[in-house]
């Protein structure tokens, strides 16, 4: 986890989060991610074993754990928001779908 | 508009009575506040979208009587990253530039259901990432107290419009301290809500176990009435919580004397600033005078929250951001001839350095695991539920340092996250918040002093706000 992140890593990662960076952020990038992965390092002090892992803060407060959905709304239905006033915010639509260039390349 | 109503000072109670009394109209307290923005925040440039057809409908509807709440008529901002339909949502991104959302979050028809008059979106931090309002893709705000200094972040420009005299009262959020801090740095009052106390139906979410909503005023009293209209359960909102809110402002009046105030040592340590440091003990010695007890107490993990955080918070951020990718709303890359290439040139013009460091920083912990961050939240959030058994709140300081200079800390991301420090533990514990002005060091720059309180006693914490802040003004 102390090893520095790579150029290529950085590639990688980037990749991964559909991020395209250029040829002079890719240093930049890597320079603060080891800065900041450096600081987390850490965490690695720390002997948490045993300790459960907390996503959520309701898990902690011991607060009986929803398990049959009880956080949820009844499944009634509703009106939605109007159709027309969703499409009209997509940069390209037909009014019913959301178009988008083509999906494979030739 | 008589002279005698100053914006500036303006608080809910007096602009009510102003209101009820005839001395203005909601319409004319409307249009006041809309001049001054006109005239002041050129400089400060805390507005990034104007509501004024919204406003003055609404404002029309106080003045005939038909709206009569808690805050009918009281001029509000609300921060970018909320939807207010109709109106522009950037969360201070370019990706987000033209998008006009087709609904209301919660909290936005809650205050206009009060009667509330929603004046416009205020500027942020990009997707709320940043402590000084430096990221924003449409500029920084401007600190009112100091114009060469930031206003905090990520709600900056909610902290600068109440301070400048923008708006009455304003929505924040806060994932690591974005209302605590600003309303630190501003002279404000900030309060973060329990996690689950208020709905973020709406909110264009950031870390989404982290984020929450609340308000920013003048006086503790006044974030008490925000957040009786704010609290509740809410059913768009699975993480609202189901317990009913306590009456916030029918018990402001209680008390402090008897309760117990804890001061942890790791907020005292190394890095404070010494003017910050004395104000803070100023304002306990004035609650041993209201009859608190002041008690030392240990949170023995507080070093590791901002690593915890920085993982965790990322992490969330890298999942949640994804679903910007120029085909639903927003900015698309026009020029992109296959869908994988337009969602990455969509994403590489429409996201700002913070915000692309984030994500990857997000990617990396995601894919490299480091779960134990997750178990180090839970060896914090135990430190503040054993404390909170010895004691009814904590008092500590906002912020190391008062507001910095612009650009001081753009270069260094990690210095830029240390100014976390004592602000995200609480964020990653989900317990309630807030921030009091305490005082100005002699440069004049604003001091807040902290308070913290168990999950679910908002109204114990303010009582204590509301102590310190009396005590300063008696």
């Amino acid at each position: 986890m102390s090893e520095a992140v790579t150029l290529d890593q950085v590639r990688h990662v980037a990749d991964l989060a559909n991020l395209e960076l250029t040829a002079e952020e890719m240093p930049r990038m890597a320079r603060d991610l080891n800065a900041i992965l450096g600081h987390i390092a850490q965490l690695s002090e720390l002997d948490a074993t045993g300790v459960p892992a907390m996503a959520q803060v309701s898990e902690m407060l011991g607060s009986a754990t929803a398990t049959h959905g009880e956080a949820l709304r009844r499944d009634t239905v509703l009106p939605s928001i109007d159709r027309a006033a969703v499409m009209t915010e997509a940069p390209e639509t037909d009014g019913r779908f959301f178009k988008v260039p083509k999906v494979i390349e030739r | 508009m008589p002279q005698a109503i100053n914006l500036e000072t303006l608080s809910i109670p007096a602009a009510r009575t102003a209101i009820t009394s005839g001395a203005t109209t909601a319409t004319a307290l409307t249009a006041a506040h809309y001049d001054r923005i006109a005239a002041v925040d050129p400089e400060i440039h805390s507005y990034l979208a104007l509501s004024r057809e919204r406003a003055f409908a609404q404002a029309a509807r106080v003045d005939s009587g038909e709206l009569t709440g808690s805050l009918a008529g009281v001029p509000i901002g609300v921060k970018d990253v909320l939807a207010m339909r109709g109106t522009p949502a950037t969360a201070g991104s370019k990706i987000l530039a033209g998008y006009h959302p087709p609904y209301d979050a919660t909290v936005v028809a809650k205050l206009e259901a009060a009667g509330a008059v929603l004046l416009g979106k205020l500027n942020c931090d990009e997707f709320a990432m940043g402590s000084s309002n430096e990221n924003s893709a449409y500029g920084p705000v401007r600190n009112p107290r100091s114009l060469d200094r930031v206003p905090g972040g990520s709600s900056g420009g909610s902290a600068a419009a109440v301070a400048a005299g923008l708006c009455v009262a304003s929505l924040g959020t806060d994932t690591g301290g974005s209302i605590r801090q600003p309303a630190a740095f501003c002279g404000v009052v900030g309060v973060l809500p329990t996690y689950g106390r208020v709905s973020r139906f709406g909110l264009i979410a950031f870390a989404s176990s982290l984020d929450r909503v609340g308000p920013f005023t003048r006086t503790v009293a006044d974030a008490a009435t925000m957040l009786d209209v704010l609290a509740g359960p809410d059913p768009l909102d699975a993480t609202s919580s189901p317990t009913a809110p306590a009456a916030y402002a029918a018990e402001m009046d209680n008390p402090v004397a008897g309760l117990r105030i804890g001061v942890p040592e790791e907020y005292f340590g190394e890095g404070l600033n010494p003017e910050i440091r004395a104000s803070i003990e100023q304002a306990l010695t004035r609650l041993e005078a209201s009859g608190c007890t002041l008690h030392k107490v240990s949170l023995p993990h507080t070093r590791y929250a901002v690593p915890t955080y920085y993982v965790i918070a990322t992490a969330e951020a890298s999942s949640n951001l994804s679903r910007f990718d120029g085909v639903r709303f927003g900015l698309r890359a026009d020029e992109a001839n296959t869908l994988a290439k337009m969602y990455r040139e969509s994403r590489d013009e429409g996201f700002g350095a913070e915000v692309k460091r984030r994500i990857l920083l997000g990617t990396y912990v995601l894919s490299a695991g480091y779960y134990d961050a997750q178990q180090v939240r839970a060896l914090l959030t135990r430190d503040f539920l054993a404390a909170f058994e010895q004691v009814d709140a904590l008092v500590c300081p906002v912020t190391p340092t008062p507001a910095f200079k612009l650009g001081e800390k753009t270069d260094d991301p990690v210095q830029m996250y240390l100014e976390d420090i004592y602000s995200v533990a609480a964020s990653l514990a989900g317990i309630c918040g807030m921030s009091v002005p305490c005082g100005t060091t002699t440069a004049g720059l604003p001091i807040g002093v902290q308070v913290l309180a168990k999950h679910y006693e908002e109204a114990t914490m303010q009582r204590v706000g509301k102590a310190i802040q009396a005590r300063q003004t008696a």
